[in-house]
């Protein structure tokens, strides 16, 4: 894995989530209410909401426009809801929040 | 092929220690048992229940003669053990000797009598065996006792005393009872008790002398020259290892017999076990190790492999009605904390001594069910912090138990208010359903209860479930959520009661049963919050749809619209050219004029959001709310202005109404149209609140709807003049974000409350009018402003990516 600095740990708001721009499309980067933050696609299966956009809660987000859940571990819709979205290895190194460059499509950081 | 071994001891250690070795190498061993007192193996620790009455002997003895027999263990019961050669390996008792191949010492303690003037007198004895426990009993009503020493012992003996009737007194050294094992509060609850049993406790307490009378107990004299009268005294002040036979025999012996994990004594062929041993440095008066060596002993003597580990104790007092539990170590310390609960009517206190969010001790009495389960918690070291809140409640609490409501409202005085708006008391309702008012509406008919705002709905219901028992069918009320039972209406009353004051405040108090909540309840709960609590309150907008947090509308394809208000649906050129500006410069692919009389440009991207606004700011534009659960637009015709029919400025109200009315939040959106005549060209009468001018005054209409429902206003009243209907319009306002269910537009919530109640609150009672628009107005002082702005300025990065890996962006 290469590891790539995506920013501060404050620049995602607690319960809330920021967009990121990658190759492989637009990904949204989530922070519980705890130190804790995941990654998965920006896109909804359903309608192509985006997720970035979705009240936070546990580890699930809601799709701001027709109220699909997923869950940021598995990115499996919730509930009757059947779906999927792909979610990409990011985890924190004291402030800075890491995403694997592999994995969101970056040649390694020469 | 068989061993001797010889056992000195028949105490509750080297009892289990036969048990384990016949139970599983039955033959193994040949064993002979001296025991002084002329019995067998009996529960020691149930001599307490024996002295008060509560147990016989027969009851508590372990092993019986027909074990021994069973067993073929040989009993030499009544016998001393003199001495022994450990060259020759030889017991000598009284009746002879007996040849071994291992030996074990369980000759337990001997308890320790403070060398006052006097302690050989007839009637001083301690509190050790059964013969002791049959002197205190043969004690009766007329008699007096005096207990040296308030321990776990001493206790038992004066309260086993106290039962059979004995004049009790205890003396004790320490500031309080049972010092190793109680902080001063549980203690003071137990001194309580005893003291309500008739037992006398004298603490700080130092005796000097006892006094004798013919060669017999006579009293106890205090160095304070209290002399207590006595016709038995009792000590109780500890235990000491009885190791003079190992001593004699050259074993290594400290305080007790030294031993190793496998209670091995300094010969390879000598054990030792229960009180009588050292290890460690530690010697052992609790019931609990001893068994554990017990059973490494027996292990060890079985060729396997066991080594015995010294563990936390609990203890527990065997007092009937002294409720007591602790274990650990619940000394004060650095970076220890306390959780503690009391509740002094009934007489409960609980401690829990927390130290890197591990619990290491736990004093609890009065309540003390839950003790086993803290005293795992302290052995298994697990951490609880997960569970902290709620770990002082016990392990029913930790499934996130929520309230009961029920008990809540059976727990209620009678004449606590249940229906503020119709000022009813519980009593009131109560004799109600006694008198035949078994369900809501019958309630609601005789007593007013609930007929109003309806907030007391459920408060109301649950009275008829605690009156009526299973007679009555609760209605199903609709939770929030998943998140909990409770509904709407519920958690409303709770946050302005409980006066709740945060999120985690509702979660925690209210019994949430996620984390934190979800996307259903958190923009309610949001919202309650900051209508009942403007100052004290911060909106939260992660708990708000995306509308609301990005102050647009998002449409399908994830873009924008952006609605800047023009106040009563007046612009001029300068606006208009500032809104073709901004569409030309953010491209904005559509621009259509609203039903509520503005413009909307459609298709704009987040990360434009922050400028366009600042673009828009610039030429005096801001917010138009279109996105939010709030004010949204004030419909107006031209009236009296250009209108040859107009009979009042109704364009002139609406542009007030909005700019007194903008950026509060509300439960739903709420629309307002002013017709400058009955013609109605504003459609004023469809609208939440709608207001008709005509030429004595205006007329407002409240409850309208032209949405899923179609509705037309109902009249609320017919006010004189401008300032007149600003007011109550405010008043209509306000009484609905207090009240009403989060997305119930105003039409759903006076369908539920009645249009007579909000004319009885508002417009009758002038007072309560006046005090909703003050309440109204301070919570304005916090959101009557422009989110365009403050974002443009402050929040502007938000909107933007957080980074961008694409390699367009990299090159």
């Amino acid at each position: 894995m290469s590891w790539i600095d995506i920013g501060h740990i404050e620049d995602v708001p607690v319960r809330g989530a920021r967009l990121l721009k990658t190759s492989v499309g637009c990904i949204a980067v989530f922070r519980t209410a705890e130190a804790e933050v995941f990654a998965a696609s920006n896109t909804c299966p359903h309608k192509k909401g985006p997720l970035v956009e979705g009240i936070v809660h546990g580890q699930k987000v809601t799709c701001p426009l027709h109220n699909w859940v997923f869950d940021l571990n598995t990115g499996e819709a919730q509930g009757a809801d059947e779906g999927r979205i792909d979610t990409y290895p990011v985890r924190l190194d004291g402030d800075r929040i890491l995403i694997d460059g592999e994995a969101v499509g970056q040649r390694s950081a020469a | 092929m068989t061993q001797k071994l010889v056992i000195i001891g028949a105490g509750m250690a080297s009892g289990r220690v036969i048990e384990h070795l016949v139970e599983n190498a039955p033959g193994a061993y040949d064993i002979t048992l001296f025991n002084a007192e002329p019995r067998g193996n009996y529960n020691r620790i149930m001599l307490s229940p024996v002295l008060s009455g509560e147990k016989t002997y027969d009851e508590i003895v372990t092993h019986d003669d027909t074990f021994y027999a069973d067993n073929n263990v040989t009993c030499r019961f009544g016998e001393k053990v003199l001495k022994i050669d450990r060259q020759l390996k030889v017991v000598e008792g009284e009746n002879g000797h007996v040849p071994y191949d291992k030996l074990i010492f369980g000759t337990g303690s001997d308890p320790f009598m403070i060398p006052l003037p006097g302690h050989d007198l007839d009637g001083v004895i301690a509190y050790r065996d059964l013969e002791d426990t049959e002197r205190m009993m043969s004690l009766g009503p007329d008699n007096k006792c005096v207990v040296i020493g308030g321990g776990l012992l001493g206790l038992e003996a004066a309260a086993g005393m106290a039962a059979r009737g004995v004049d009790v007194t205890v003396v004790h050294i320490m500031g309080h009872l049972m010092e190793r094992q109680l902080d001063e509060a549980a203690a003071y609850l137990l001194k309580k008790s005893l003291e309500s049993k008739g037992i006398s406790i004298c603490l700080k307490a130092n005796s000097k002398e006892i006094l004798g009378k013919d060669g017999k107990v006579k009293a106890l004299l205090l160095d304070d020259g209290t002399e207590l009268p006595c016709d038995l005294l009792v000590m109780a002040v500890g235990i000491r290892p009885a190791v003079a036979l190992a001593k004699e025999a050259g074993l290594a012996v400290g305080r007790g017999i030294h031993v190793d994990d496998q209670m091995l004594t300094s010969d390879e062929n000598v054990f030792a076990v229960g009180e009588c041993v050292e290890h460690d440095g530690a010697i052992f008066g609790l019931v609990a190790p001893l068994y554990d060596q017990a059973k490494v002993l027996a292990q060890t003597l079985m060729g396997e492999t066991a080594a015995f580990k010294q563990k936390v104790l609990s203890t527990k007092l065997k007092v009937t009605g002294c409720d007591l539990f602790s274990a650990g170590d619940f000394a004060d310390g650095d970076g220890r904390e306390d959780i503690v609960f009391r509740d002094p009517s009934r007489g409960i206190y609980k401690r829990l001594v927390i130290e890197n969010d591990k619990l290491i001790g736990a004093v609890m009495y009065g309540d003390t069910a839950d003790g086993n389960w803290f005293f795992d918690l302290i052995k298994s070291g697990d951490s609880i912090e997960e569970m902290r809140e709620t770990l002082i409640f016990g392990p029913a609490y930790q499934g996130g138990a929520a309230v009961d409501p029920l008990s809540a409202v059976a727990a209620l005085p009678l004449d606590a208010e249940i229906c503020g708006c119709n000022g009813i008391c519980k009593g009131t309702i109560v004799d109600a359903i006694a008198g035949g008012a078994e369900d809501l509406g019958a309630v609601r008919v005789t007593t007013k209860a609930s007929g109003s705002c309806g907030t007391c709905t459920g408060l109301v219901e649950q009275l008829l479930q605690v009156t009526l028992g299973d007679d009555f069918q609760m209605p199903a009320a609709q939770s929030i959520c998943g998140c909990t039972d409770l509904s709407h209406e519920d958690v409303r009353r709770l946050i302005k009661s409980q006066e709740l004051k945060s999120q985690a405040a509702v979660w925690q108090e209210l019994g949430w049963t996620t984390p934190n909540g979800c996307h259903v309840c958190r923009p309610a709960v949001n919202f309650y919050l900051l209508a009942d609590w403007p100052l004290e309150y911060q909106d939260d907008p992660q708990s708000r749809f995306v509308n609301e947090r990005k102050h647009a509308n998002i449409q399908k394809d994830g873009t924008f619209s952006v609605v800047p208000r023009m106040w009563g649906g007046i612009t001029n050129p300068r606006e208009l050219r500032a809104i073709a500006d901004a569409a030309d410069k953010y491209n904005v692919p559509t621009v259509k004029v609203t039903g509520g009389q503005r413009i909307d440009l459609l298709g704009v991207k987040s990360e434009d959001l922050p400028h366009i606004w600042a673009d828009l700011n610039k030429a005096g534009l801001v917010s138009g709310h279109a996105y939010s659960k709030g004010l949204r637009t004030v419909k107006t015709c031209v009236g009296t202005d250009h209108c040859r029919f107009g009979t009042q400025d109704s364009t002139g109200l609406g542009i007030k109404l909005e700019k007194i009315l903008w950026g509060s939040w509300t439960p739903h959106k709420v629309k307002l149209g002013v017709s400058g005549c009955p013609r109605n060209c504003a459609e004023a009468t469809c609208k939440d609140i709608g207001v008709i001018c005509v030429d004595s005054g205006y007329q407002i209409g409240i409850a309208g709807a032209a949405g899923m429902d179609v509705k037309e206003t109902e009249l609320l009243c017919q006010v004189p003049t401008e300032e007149e209907c600003i007011e109550v319009i405010v008043a209509v306002t306000q009484a609905y974000r207090e009240n009403a269910k989060y997305l119930d537009r105003i039409y759903k919530w006076v369908g539920k409350v009645g249009l007579d109640w909000v004319k009885e609150t508002i417009v009758d009672d002038l007072e309560n009018c006046k005090a909703l628009v003050a309440r109204f107005e301070l919570s304005q002082s916090i959101y009557r402003k422009d989110p365009w702005a403050e974002h443009a300025q402050e929040k502007a990065h938000s909107y933007a990516p957080l980074a961008d890996l694409t390699p367009l962006a990299a090159e």
